[in-house]
């Protein structure tokens, strides 16, 4: 149902349920009750398009990667996205508590997934597209870190470390106007698991790399450096600082 | 003064010789799979992956006289919830080293010649397709990279499927658990040959590669420690 749809019909029931509430029939009342009640989804989730070619960030991420990467890792989390949410609807319809909390996994793994993914590809672009310049974000650095080069040591020494799936960020800390370096398991989105707000991820599942770099982790995380999108951060962090 | 030099570099060596872990050959050859799994897999995931748990375990244990001699299973014992990063390794390790043996050529379908495992997937399990939608279900829902087990659980004699996540070996999670049979899903367990399509690389395991005679003597060999304990108990 569309949005759009689903909003006049909304408001016709409220209006319909409100003034004959007390004649309505139990089952009518009860399941529009439901309706009313059941937590809007949002509409069905999508795959966003890349701001590039499949090929524009080759030698050191491969049009294969980007294409496997993007149209099938990344939209078989939305895809399953989309499913775990009409599930919940259905739950939180139903008030089926013991559904609700069973759905967790699938929902911060794909949820997850999608974000993490989407933030990803709008913080890489072309290899000396844009630099990181004087600015908030360069000063910030300095000032948590010592330097550029100290950072990105940190930064890439954790994300290298992650055992098995996961991703390395930069973050910053809403509470102490500072930027710091973290990790999250497997999908674990950043925001909702530390609180942090993302800068930038470094995917390192080893699908992000097998095919252009094996197990050489090391060598695809020292890479990505070169494509990291500047401008896209340094509007993350001016956000976050509202 | 070259005596003592002579004599710790013999040490050096004497104990790099006897404090190790093996990186065991692959019991066939990187072709042996095809088409299941490449040959170029074989290579990279034995040579390279397995090859640095082994190697980073061994760097981890020399400076501990605990455990500089001890067995794989011990180390593994050791460090579970105390030092992740040699669990990590030397489980990896362990749980390569079987998983190899968990395949072999022509291997799959069913183990209708090993009766007595057969029986026990019926009992356990419902039937014997109720056990491989449990395993698939298993290997295709791990989060991340992780492992799909079938064990014997001691303290009720009847088989379970697990999974676990990272390097966890089921054994560590539940004493009384003993695994016979193992897919490894970490992605590059798969990538070269499935991509992302873990599901047909499961699949594909379950019907074509599965070594039953290996799981069979898993099988014999955790009934029999476990009805020793249960004799020992008794007395």
């Amino acid at each position: 149902m569309s949005t759009g749809c689903k909003l006049i019909i909304n408001s016709a029931l409220r209006a319909a349920t409100h003034v004959n509430s007390s004649k309505l029939r139990p089952d009518l009342a009860k399941s529009s009750a439901a309706f009313l009640s059941s937590a809007p989804s949002g509409g069905k989730h999508t795959l966003p398009d890349l701001a590039y070619d499949y090929n524009a960030l080759e030698p050191i991420i491969s049009a294969e990667t980007m294409e496997l990467h993007h149209s099938k890792h990344h939209n078989t989390y939305v895809t399953n996205l989309n499913v775990a949410l009409e599930k919940l609807d259905s739950a939180v319809s139903a008030g089926d508590v013991s559904s609700i909390i069973s759905l967790q996994g699938a929902l911060k793994f794909n949820g997850g997934g999608h974000l993490n993914h989407t933030l990803f590809w709008e913080n890489l672009a072309p290899s000396s597209s844009s630099e990181l310049s004087v600015g908030p974000l360069k000063g910030l650095i300095a000032e948590c870190f010592g330097g550029f080069d100290a950072m990105k040591e940190q930064m890439s020494a954790s994300s290298i470390a992650v055992q098995g799936s996961g991703w390395g960020w930069l973050g910053y800390n809403k509470k102490t106007g500072r930027i710091e370096v973290a990790t999250c398991a497997n999908q674990d989105p950043l925001e909702a698991t530390t609180g942090l707000v993302p800068l930038f991820g470094v995917d390192v599942w080893e699908h992000a790399y097998y095919v252009d770099y094996r197990n050489v982790r090391p060598n695809y995380v020292n890479a990505i450096w070169d494509l990291i999108n500047w401008d896209a951060v340094e509007k993350r962090l001016a956000d976050a600082q509202k | 003064m070259m005596l003592s030099t002579v004599t710790v570099l013999v040490a050096f060596i004497f104990q790099g010789c006897f404090a190790k872990v093996d990186l065991p050959a692959l019991p066939y050859d990187y072709k042996a799979l095809e088409p299941i799994i490449s040959s170029k897999t074989l290579e990279f995931h034995h040579d390279k992956h397995h090859a640095k748990y082994v190697a980073t375990t061994n760097s981890m244990i020399t400076e501990d006289s605990g455990l500089s001699d001890a067995p794989l299973e011990e180390i593994m014992k050791q460090s579970y919830g105390k030092n992740a990063g040699l669990y990590n390794n030397a489980a990896q390790a362990w749980n390569h080293a079987f998983y190899w043996n968990c395949m072999k050529k022509k291997g799959g379908g069913k183990p209708t010649k090993q009766k007595k495992l057969m029986s026990l997937i019926k009992t356990s399990f419902g039937s014997f397709d109720a056990f491989l939608e449990e395993f698939s279900n298993a290997a295709n829902t791990a989060f991340g990279s992780g492992w799909a087990w079938l064990v014997f659980d001691s303290e009720t004699g009847q088989l379970m499927v697990t999974k676990t996540i990272g390097a966890e070996n089921p054994m560590n999670v539940n004493p009384n658990w003993a695994p016979l049979l193992t897919c490894d899903v970490w992605e590059h367990a798969y990538y070269l040959d499935y991509q992302n399509l873990r599901p047909t690389y499961t699949e594909s395991f379950l019907s074509k590669l599965v070594n039953w005679d290996f799981v069979a003597a898993n099988l014999e060999t955790a009934s029999a420690k476990s009805s020793t304990q249960e004799v020992g108990s008794e007395l």
